[in-house]
């Protein structure tokens, strides 16, 4: 009896491609309700000046620490407030709005510039194409955080320059991939057509070559915003990103942490939010991955 | 044969020194960029003469081929500046905060090493099964958790609700417990992600199932089949992991007021101490070099066939 049992379990861990026994519907309702999630908190950031309960530096002094409603808290401050009275769903609401903006401009600078630079390298070769990769080894050798805090170090801070830190994160993975990628499309049929017809490089790489490589790069997307959302909350979150009188969800809950004694929920929720985004924008990329055809 | 690996291995140092030097050449530049070093120096009430007497001292007033020499020569000998805070040596003030970070390190990488590969062969060997599901979704979630939010929460729940371990500090190993574990998580994750992938491919391969036919029990062919075979990418990021414990402990040290390299970093950056922080870069970056040199060693002698890839 326990032989078959043992034969029975030992086969289970082998599985052909057509098994059905890993579920194919979680994925699908993980996948939906991630994508709820960042339209929700996209629109959040779009809408926030019209939808915010309050200004998030309005001041009450006689409603300091008050907590969420369901807390024992009062109905006008719904997520409570902080130590200066400044509504916490306000303050989660305007810095929901920083941190998309940053993420987004992060990941779109980063995405540019390493799809641009690999599709030089792929193009050009040579000693460009040396180039390029010896600044992706050593942009992959050294951790992006000490970089990062070596910038700020000397370069101080501010919003334009934040983003653009942010947007030097995870370059070389974009790079390494559209370099790969287009040295495999540009041998393609249809590219050589486009080649023989006297077409001009920019437009052979804009029409036939990037869009061969975009389902790949928008994957690549997806996974780079993860990580810069997560880049951005935990340098603000250190004091040295997004400062006040600004505040993005890291360095809510940076400051919330002061008052952990006595009010929680000042780090709680903005630290629940950035939590949820990693999570969903995780399995988005996650099901994008496993949608797309080979 | 022998040659060729000899090839192999001189071609991977060489590589590894070239982008030492890059990291070097970099910070220099940065360094530059920052703007005039006197001026820092001095402050804005210095006289022209002052200036001009002190970059003559400081050896700014040469070409600056001879001054990038000058600094490479001072980066081996590892004098990097006196820290404008600690008025010391900046090398001797960043080296006097190591131990505390290795300690919790190895004790982070321990645990994350035990509960992070434990939960990836879980995963990959009972890939439906409840226990297999906890295992990936917890790696998701533990992945995607930001570690200050993590260090919050179970500061939380262990020192201010139940009052049972210390909010920060390094007095006792009660205060290592909070700040190891956290830092455990992150990195269990990760693990945990690499194992099932790398067990699972090698499940699913053609000589576990020749093995299997063989009537080996499954106990061995896991231990003697699968694990080795899985064995390189799991150590590739183990490896990763070990290099950057400097840039790895800074949430943590910081959140937990430990006093080691990661929370002096974030003070240093914030007081705008460049010396230390140049140390603590120069210091992360050598690390996360010389570990990934390693790493790339060790797996080549692991799993020769790496050899042939290599391009």
């Amino acid at each position: 009896m326990s032989t078959i049992w043992a034969r029975d379990w030992t086969w289970s861990v082998f599985r052909s491609p057509k098994d059905g026994r890993i579920p194919r519907r979680l994925p699908k309702i993980g996948f939906y309700g991630a994508s709820i999630w960042i339209v929700g908190c996209l629109l959040i950031a779009a809408l926030a000046q019209v939808i915010s309960p309050y200004h998030p530096a309005q001041i009450s002094l006689d409603a300091r620490l008050s907590p969420p409603l369901l807390f024992g808290g009062a109905l006008e401050h719904l997520l409570g407030t902080d130590e200066l009275g400044r509504d916490v769903l306000a303050r989660l609401i305007y810095s929901i709005q920083i941190s998309m903006l940053v993420a987004a401009g992060g990941t779109f600078i980063s995405t540019l510039l390493g799809v641009s630079l690999g599709f030089l390298a792929a193009e050009l070769g040579g000693l460009v194409d040396d180039g390029v990769m010896a600044l992706v080894d050593m942009q992959a050798a050294v951790p992006f955080m000490i970089t990062a805090l070596l910038v700020i170090t000397i370069f101080g801070n501010s919003l334009a320059l934040f983003v653009c830190l942010v947007g030097l994160h995870g370059w070389e993975r974009h790079a390494r991939i559209a370099r790969g990628l287009a040295l495999t499309a540009r041998n393609r049929l249809h590219v050589t057509a486009a080649r023989t017809y006297n077409a001009s490089r920019v437009h052979i790489y804009a029409r036939h070559i990037l869009p061969a490589c975009a389902p790949t790069i928008v994957v690549g997307m997806t996974l780079g915003l993860t990580e810069t959302v997560l880049l951005e909350s935990t340098l603000s979150f250190l004091g040295l990103g997004i400062q006040p009188p600004m505040s993005s969800l890291g360095n809510m809950v940076g400051f919330g942490r002061d008052y952990l004694m006595t009010a929680w929920w000042i780090a709680l929720a903005p630290g629940l939010v950035i939590a949820a985004t990693a999570i969903a924008l995780m399995t988005i990329s996650e099901s994008l991955r496993q949608m797309r055809p080979r | 044969m022998r040659r060729k690996a000899q090839k192999v291995v001189a071609s991977k140092i060489a590589r590894a020194f070239v982008t030492l030097v890059l990291m070097v050449t970099s910070v220099f530049i940065l360094m530059r960029c920052a703007g005039d070093p006197v001026a820092v120096l001095l402050g804005p009430d210095a006289t022209a003469d002052m200036r001009a007497a002190y970059s003559g001292e400081l050896g700014l007033d040469r070409p600056i081929l001879v001054q990038y020499l000058a600094y490479l020569h001072n980066v081996v000998r590892g004098s990097l500046g006196v820290s404008y805070v600690y008025r010391q040596d900046a090398l001797g003030v960043v080296l006097s905060h190591l131990p505390l970070t290795l300690m919790l390190t190895c004790s982070a990488l321990t645990l994350a090493a035990v509960t992070g590969i434990a939960g990836g062969i879980a995963a990959a060997v009972f890939p439906s099964s409840f226990i297999g599901r906890a295992c990936t979704i917890a790696s998701l979630v533990g992945l995607c958790v930001p570690s200050f939010f993590l260090a919050i929460v179970l500061m939380l729940v262990f020192s201010i609700q139940l009052n049972w371990l210390p909010t920060g500090g390094a007095e006792s190993w009660r205060s290592l417990a909070l700040p190891a574990v956290t830092m455990g998580a992150a990195s269990s994750a990760v693990l945990a992600r690499y194992t099932r992938v790398a067990v699972r491919e090698s499940l699913d391969s053609q000589y576990v199932l020749a093995a299997f036919v063989r009537g080996i029990p499954f106990s061995r062919i896991l231990i003697h089949h699968v694990l080795p075979n899985a064995a390189v990418p799991i150590l590739t990021i183990l490896g990763l992991l070990i290099g950057g414990a400097v840039t790895g402990s800074t949430v943590v040290e910081t959140v937990f007021s430990w006093p080691g390299i990661g929370n002096l970093f974030v003070t240093s950056v914030g007081s705008r101490d460049i010396p230390v922080v140049q140390a603590i870069v120069l210091l992360a970056g050598t690390a996360m070099i010389m570990t990934n040199l390693a790493v790339d060693l060790g797996s080549t002698w692991l799993d020769p066939r790496s050899n042939s890839s290599e391009t």
